[in-house]
């Protein structure tokens, strides 16, 4: 039951924004959200959407996989939608009792669901299409400079990155360790949201003793071969900007200033 | 043929929280010849483990003495050297695995020592042909057979190019099938490539093929021989804790009711052998 999380999920392929170095990506993502946040006039979503959608089908991700994908998100998208329909002063288009629509609000209700969708569905784009290790050994490489401040970038890289490679092993040993919960009798499906929680109390507790002696053991086997952290290390996979990141890079420089155009002579 | 490891009169002593101290290791002599194959069994608690962490320097003696090559692991600034001779593969693979790609975990250890990207790309396609893991070099690694996890695990110690791999119970949580892929590779890479292999284990099976079979209680070592020798000593055996070969067993209670068989049959055939012989 807990196989179907797609946390970060990487869907492997070949095309040109697969083949983009991760670093490129991670920059675009940046300029994006800044692109995004700008806006301030509704046409100038227009060049925001045209970028994503282009990206979603050069990568050939199925855009139902975006969209279901934004499910778990969907009601906070729609409580802050509402929250600003309703809750904006400004000129009424109609009132009802106490609830007033005002044209302001259905103005920042749209300009909410828009920003926050293409925020979440950008950041989806990026982990569907980099592998994890490529995009922790891209956040590694950009943050390099902040070595000199005595930041352990290196350090924070390793630690994303066996995070990553532990979730899947550790999914399945909490479908282990319910399964034989539930043998006993646990019960983890009925009652509200707090008799689930309790319910789940027991599995923690199993789960964290594991992930600790992991944690051990793993330390051990890094030690046997001959790791000691970021210093005099090598990378079997060098990461090198090619000629379609310079496109991919023009490609979003465009996108900013579309944006920009478009906030300043936009309705 | 040289020594690849010698211990002289080890000592390890756990200290846990109540001040108290476990004896884990109490003073063992051992010589590894370079290229052999030795196998170690023992019963729980018997200080395995604890023996093969000091075979790279993962644990230091309280007392006594441990030399990988001639370096003795006691020194820090030997500690790197000393890994890359020895390498370790432990038993849960799911532990040992630190990258989400085949490949990228293979590369792990090379990556450590510094080696240049285009030998390490060497290194890591030769290790995991090694191992015969090349098909799945790009596939994540949890998705795969204990076996096949524990062949990885082995591709990435001998990407740094040992001369000694230490395997600690490696086939405990494997099937049958997964022992024996793991055994196989093992025995192909001491053979082929002339690297010495430590192999703990508690199967007696994968013992039998061994140069060397060492048998460790409380600590010590009891026994030290070739496998079929040792497992003659079965008196010996049952008081270190352990069970014998049913082969030897059964040869054992032949002997004890007066007839004459030779104990070191261990296999199936050379037993069923010995005791048609003795009745024809
Ligand atoms: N981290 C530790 N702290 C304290 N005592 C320990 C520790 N690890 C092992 N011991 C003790 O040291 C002794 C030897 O343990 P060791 O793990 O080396 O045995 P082993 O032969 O590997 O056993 P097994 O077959 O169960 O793996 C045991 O008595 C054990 O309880
Ligand atoms: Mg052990």
């Amino acid at each position: 039951m807990l196989k179907n999380i797609t946390l970060g999920q990487y869907f492997p392929g070949s095309t040109f924004v697969h083949r983009l170095d991760p670093r490129t990506k991670l920059l675009i993502i940046v300029v994006y959200i800044v692109a995004l946040f700008l806006v301030d006039k509704i046409a100038a979503y227009l060049p925001v959407i045209v970028f994503l959608a282009l990206s979603v089908a050069i990568s050939k991700i199925k855009p139902k996989v975006l969209v279901s994908g934004m499910k778990p998100l969907f009601i906070i998208i729609v409580i802050t939608a509402i929250i600003n329909l309703f809750f904006t002063s400004g000129e009424p288009i109609f009132k009802l009792w106490v609830i007033s629509v005002t044209k302001e609000g259905v103005r920042a209700a749209i300009f909410m669901l828009l920003r926050i969708s293409l925020l979440i569905m950008g950041t989806f784009m990026l982990t569907y299409t980099t592998a994890p290790m490529q995009l922790t050994d891209g956040l590694e490489s950009l943050l390099g400079p902040l070595k000199k401040i005595k930041v352990p970038v290196h350090e924070l890289a390793m630690m994303m990155s066996i995070a990553l490679r532990f979730i899947p092993t550790l999914i399945e040993e909490t479908d282990k360790i319910m399964n034989a919960q539930k043998a006993r009798g646990a019960d983890f499906e009925t009652g509200g949201l707090l008799q689930k929680a309790k319910a789940m109390l027991p599995l923690l507790i199993p789960l964290f003793i594991s992930a600790f002696r992991r944690a051990d053991e793993l330390a051990t086997a890094m030690e046997s071969r001959c790791y000691s952290g970021g210093d005099g290390r090598t990378k079997m996979k060098q990461l090198s900007y090619g000629s379609i990141d310079a496109i991919a890079g023009a490609a979003v420089i465009i996108l900013l200033a579309a944006v920009i155009l478009l906030n300043t002579f936009g309705v | 043929m040289s020594n690849i490891i010698e211990i002289r009169n080890l000592t390890f002593k756990y200290a846990n929280d109540e001040g108290n101290e476990t004896v884990a290791i109490d003073g063992l002599d051992l010589n590894i010849e370079e290229g052999s194959f030795v196998a170690v069994l023992g019963h729980n608690g018997s200080g395995k483990s604890t023996l093969a962490k000091h075979l790279n320097g993962i644990l230091q003696p309280t007392d006594g003495t441990v030399l990988v090559a001639g370096m003795d692991t006691r020194d820090e600034n030997l500690i790197t050297d000393i890994r890359r001779q020895v390498g370790m593969v432990f038993q849960n693979p799911d532990n040992q695995i630190v990258a989400n790609v085949v490949e990228d975990d293979v590369a792990f250890g090379p990556e450590n020592l510094g080696v240049e990207p285009a030998e390490i790309r060497r290194r890591v396609d030769e290790a995991l042909k090694a191992v015969d893991m090349w098909e799945f070099r790009s596939h994540a690694p949890h998705l795969l057979s204990g076996g096949q996890k524990q062949r990885v695990a082995i591709a990435g110690v001998i990407a740094m190019r040992p001369r000694c791999i230490v395997l600690d119970e490696p086939t405990a949580m494997l099937d049958p099938a997964g022992r024996a892929e793991v055994i196989d590779t093992v025995m192909r890479l001491n053979k082929e490539q002339g690297i010495t292999v430590v192999l703990i284990t508690h199967h007696m099976s994968e013992t039998i093929n061994a140069d060397r079979l060492i048998v460790m209680s409380d600590g010590r070592i009891v026994e030290d021989g070739r496998p079929e020798q040792v497992f003659a000593n079965v008196q010996k055996l049952r008081d270190a804790g352990l069970t014998v070969p049913e082969t030897t067993q059964l040869i054992y209670e032949l002997r004890r009711e007066g007839i004459d068989l030779p104990l070191d049959a261990l296999s199936v055939e050379a037993c069923a052998d010995s005791i048609y012989k003795a009745f024809a």
